[in-house]
């Protein structure tokens, strides 16, 4: 019963978004500082995370596959197409749920609480268009940016890992990387990806935006607005991955 | 003018105002008083439109803010200015930032244009010089101000404050008093200020609606209310040490003795 509450409340406050904006201008301005919030805000912990990423990748793939009968270039197709139809889209946005989810909606939930909220609505101002809608769109560009820029230092960080390692030279495992790719799997990342960002920038918004109570309950519904984002994330990785890879 | 008829709310099983009706005049400080759960902020964000009542009618100029569509709605959200109790300013925002804001979404004047009308209002606050500052670099009483200047910069038909008083000193209080008075009265604002600050009622209570409970208790002005026989706005009034003069000054007028000296009073 719980769960068809909420879902009913996630459809209003996500149906109240499609609003006509007071002042296009001030839209514009909002969108841009959430595109520089989620997208430059998170960039550090996402390129970390890549370059370790296809680091172990790497080295891993090395240890489980290479024999004298499989050619080093398996590494660099195994850690790209890892990278591309699973880890990145993903790992990333899981870390992102933890990361910007739980931003949008402490920042929400705090401007609930504080009667912010109220004081927009009173001005006049669909709160819903001004403070969910450009979360959302800055999530659904940023993100799948993000993911890409996650593939590409995630085969950096492989090919690193392996020379230093002297696992695979870097010629070799570049040589790896261009052999047998099929550009659906870019296409397969960038609909995960665009699919995960929604999820995380709404569960996130719903919860912060209907939190009732105290700053318990801020901290309480951005760890759920995490927790609920990343099921979701995965369900959905899932049913993609049916879908688009089911032969 | 606000008029309020048989308004009732109800929060599931848990019913916070019954059958409250009042009109609120322009030009007046109305004021509704009562203890802390009596169901003024409530009645405030009925009225504001925050909250929808269980029944009842709140009309503003006679048409009902119940019947009107969303477009009517917020052409007269932009004529409400609202003081919250918390000031509700934008954390992220410095002070002209948030005074600027309605002019910001509302207007199409240049820079210039709102940046001297933000100046002008934060000099009518008594701010002049602030502009830079954040929310969390001011004092409790800054904020007030900051949030009146954000609720007035778009020239309000209604004003309303929850609790303007609420955490501040005596000074600042009385300060921002007579601020919210001059304004009202300057404008011909309709201004509607949830209080239970006693001097606030003495000071500007044009119009004074005492809630108990969640029902209205008694309704009059702030010389009606010394001679009230309302037991429970009485018990509510004189709850303070310092009103026990007024009190014992409404026996003598009614005939039954004579002031004694204060506490404190130098008689020499």
């Amino acid at each position: 019963m719980k769960f068809f509450n909420h879902l009913g409340l996630f459809i209003l406050t996500m149906k109240g978004m499609f609003a006509k904006p007071e002042n296009g201008k001030m839209y514009w301005k909002e969108f841009m500082h959430q595109c520089s919030e989620i997208g430059i805000g998170s960039l550090p912990i996402v390129m970390i995370i890549s370059i370790f990423l296809g680091a172990v990748m790497t080295v891993q793939t090395a240890y489980q596959l290479v024999s004298a009968i499989i050619p080093l270039t398996t590494i660099a197709v195994v850690v790209r197409d890892s990278m591309l139809l699973e880890l990145s889209p993903t790992i990333i946005c899981i870390v992102l749920a933890g990361v910007a989810g739980s931003k949008i909606a402490s920042e929400l939930g705090n401007m609930r609480i504080s009667e912010q909220i109220d004081a927009l609505e009173i001005m006049g101002i669909n709160t819903k268009t001004y403070l969910i809608a450009p979360k959302i769109l800055a999530s659904m560009i940023m993100v799948p940016a993000l993911v890409i820029l996650s593939v590409v230092l995630a085969l950096w960080g492989g090919m690193i890992a392996g020379s230093l390692s002297g696992i695979i030279d870097s010629e070799t495992y570049l040589r790896g990387l261009t052999m047998d790719f099929v550009p659906l799997n870019v296409y397969v990342t960038l609909s995960k990806a665009f699919v995960f960002s929604i999820l995380l920038s709404s569960i996130s918004a719903y919860f912060g935006y209907n939190v009732k109570g105290g700053a318990l309950e801020i901290g309480r519904s951005s760890t759920l607005a995490v927790v609920v984002s990343c099921i979701f994330i995965l369900l959905a990785d899932y049913m993609l991955t049916f879908l688009l890879l089911n032969p | 003018m606000i008029e309020v008829q048989h308004l009732r709310k109800s929060f599931g099983e848990i019913t916070v105002l019954f059958d409250i009706s009042a009109n609120f005049y322009p030009g007046k400080c109305n004021l509704i008083i009562g203890s802390s759960g009596s169901g003024k902020t409530v009645l405030q964000k009925c009225i504001v439109g925050l909250f929808q009542p269980t029944s009842g009618e709140i009309l503003y100029q006679g048409k009902s803010i119940l019947d009107m569509d969303n477009s009517e709605r917020k052409t007269l959200r932009q004529e409400i200015g609202m003081l919250f109790q918390g000031s509700a300013l934008f954390d992220s925002m410095t002070v002209e930032q948030n005074v600027m804001f309605p002019l910001d979404m509302f207007t199409t004047d240049s820079f210039g244009t709102k940046l001297k009308h933000v100046n002008e209002v934060l000099e009518r606050v008594n701010l002049t010089g602030s502009n830079k500052k954040f929310p969390s670099e001011i004092s409790g009483g800054m904020k007030k101000r900051v949030g009146i200047a954000r609720a007035i910069v778009l020239n309000p038909k209604y004003l309303f404050c929850d609790e303007p008083n609420s955490g501040l000193d005596p000074q600042t209080s009385l300060l921002i008093d007579k601020l919210i008075k001059d304004l009202t009265q300057e404008s011909n604002t309709t201004t509607i200020i949830n209080t239970h600050d006693m001097n606030s009622v003495m000071e500007i209570g044009d119009n004074i609606l005492y809630m108990y409970k969640g029902y209205k208790e008694w309704e009059g002005t702030n010389k009606d209310i010394i001679y009230s026989k309302n037991e429970r706005l009485n018990e509510f009034i004189f709850a303070s040490e310092f009103l026990q003069d007024a009190k014992q000054m409404r026996m003598i007028d009614a005939g039954h003795g004579s002031i004694p000296p204060t506490a404190g009073t130098n008689n020499e």
